[in-house]
């Protein structure tokens, strides 16, 4: 082995049997494959969620049922909630292309309001659930609901929490490369969220009042 | 994948595509649509039979999330050079996986440990 070495040294021309010069990765450029993958992987989890309430949504332990406890004009208004800060975050992101710093924070406000509507909603929807005696250890069903909404509503806060830092980040800086792929990032992550939720209003409170 | 096999590196940065008004609008509209008419069925009960209620808003359910992967994630064949779709269907049969799986065996384990159920034709 050193005899080879010191011959490869020796020769004019050192062979190299890996690339020298990696080609060039602009910076950021595996952001969003990287941050669909978490999403995906995400969406595992949520997979797992749906399953556990798929097998134990009947078990009511002679509680309250779907019936007694979901107001189904109170989701639609939160689903259209979701919906529609769905579409002011699409705002957002056109105007970040056009670069303009005002209109992209005013957009980014008001889809945090519609986060915060949702949020808030789903809590008060909580508050009366649990008021009324269905807490989560009440019965399979109320468990397994509670910590598959729950599970979505925290990622909508943490979503939110996201949302008012790159505001400040974009006040700050502006709207530079960086800031453009973090307000991406997020763009996915709230789209994510809301695909979860039509699984949420389909399968658990549609589906459960016709159970 | 076919997008695969023209592969050039300059593109690396060609991620995703950001859509125009247009398709955040048609999306949007879509989604209003395919979300009110589920709601609509089982508040009214326009439907007799519970399971083609379910059918049907399950239907819709699926046809929303498709569309939110095209006009509000920017889904296609193309976007990272397919990465993201073959992610995507990997995904896709672990979730169908796990789904059915969880529901059929525990399903079939309900039926099967049900106190009483059986135990005459055993004897």
């Amino acid at each position: 082995m050193n005899t080879r070495i010191t011959i490869a040294q020796d020769s004019a021309e050192v062979p190299v049997f890996y690339l020298v010069d990696e080609h060039e990765h602009a910076e950021g450029a595996s952001t969003a494959l990287g941050f669909w993958i978490y999403l995906m992987s995400d969406c595992l989890i949520f997979a797992v969620l749906f399953a556990i309430f798929g097998v134990l949504g009947g078990n009511y332990a002679a509680g309250p049922s779907p019936k007694d406890l979901f107001d189904l004009p109170l989701v639609a208004v939160n689903t259209s909630m979701l919906l529609l800060s769905s579409i002011t975050y699409g705002f957002a992101m056109l105007t970040m292309e056009k670069g303009h710093i005002g209109a992209t924070q005013i957009w980014l406000a008001v889809t945090a309001l519609f986060g915060v509507a949702f949020v808030g909603i789903e809590l008060s929807e909580f508050a009366h659930m649990i008021h009324e005696g269905a807490t989560p250890q009440r019965s399979a069903f109320l468990s397994s609901f509670f910590t598959l909404v729950g599970t979505h509503g925290l990622h909508v806060t943490f979503g939110l929490v996201w949302m008012v830092t790159l505001m400040v980040q974009v006040a700050q800086h502006g709207l530079v490369e960086a800031n453009r792929r973090r307000l991406m990032c997020l763009s996915m992550f709230w789209h994510f969220l809301d695909v979860i939720w039509i699984g949420v209003f389909t399968f658990v409170y549609l589906m459960g009042m016709l159970r | 994948m076919s997008a695969g096999t023209h592969v050039v590196h300059a593109d690396h940065a060609v991620g995703h595509g950001h859509g125009s008004l247009r398709s955040y609008l048609i999306g949007f509209c879509l989604s209003v649509v395919l979300t009110a008419i589920p709601f609509w069925l089982v508040m009214s009960g326009a439907l007799d039979s519970r399971q083609a209620t379910a059918l049907t808003i399950m239907v819709f359910a699926a046809a929303q999330i498709v569309v939110h992967m095209i006009f509000f994630l920017h889904m296609s064949a193309r976007s990272e050079n397919g990465w993201t779709m073959m992610a995507l269907i990997f995904t896709l049969v672990i979730v169908g996986i796990t789904l059915s799986g969880s529901l059929w065996v525990m399903y079939h384990l309900n039926v099967n440990m049900m106190p009483g159920h059986g135990m005459s034709q055993m004897r």
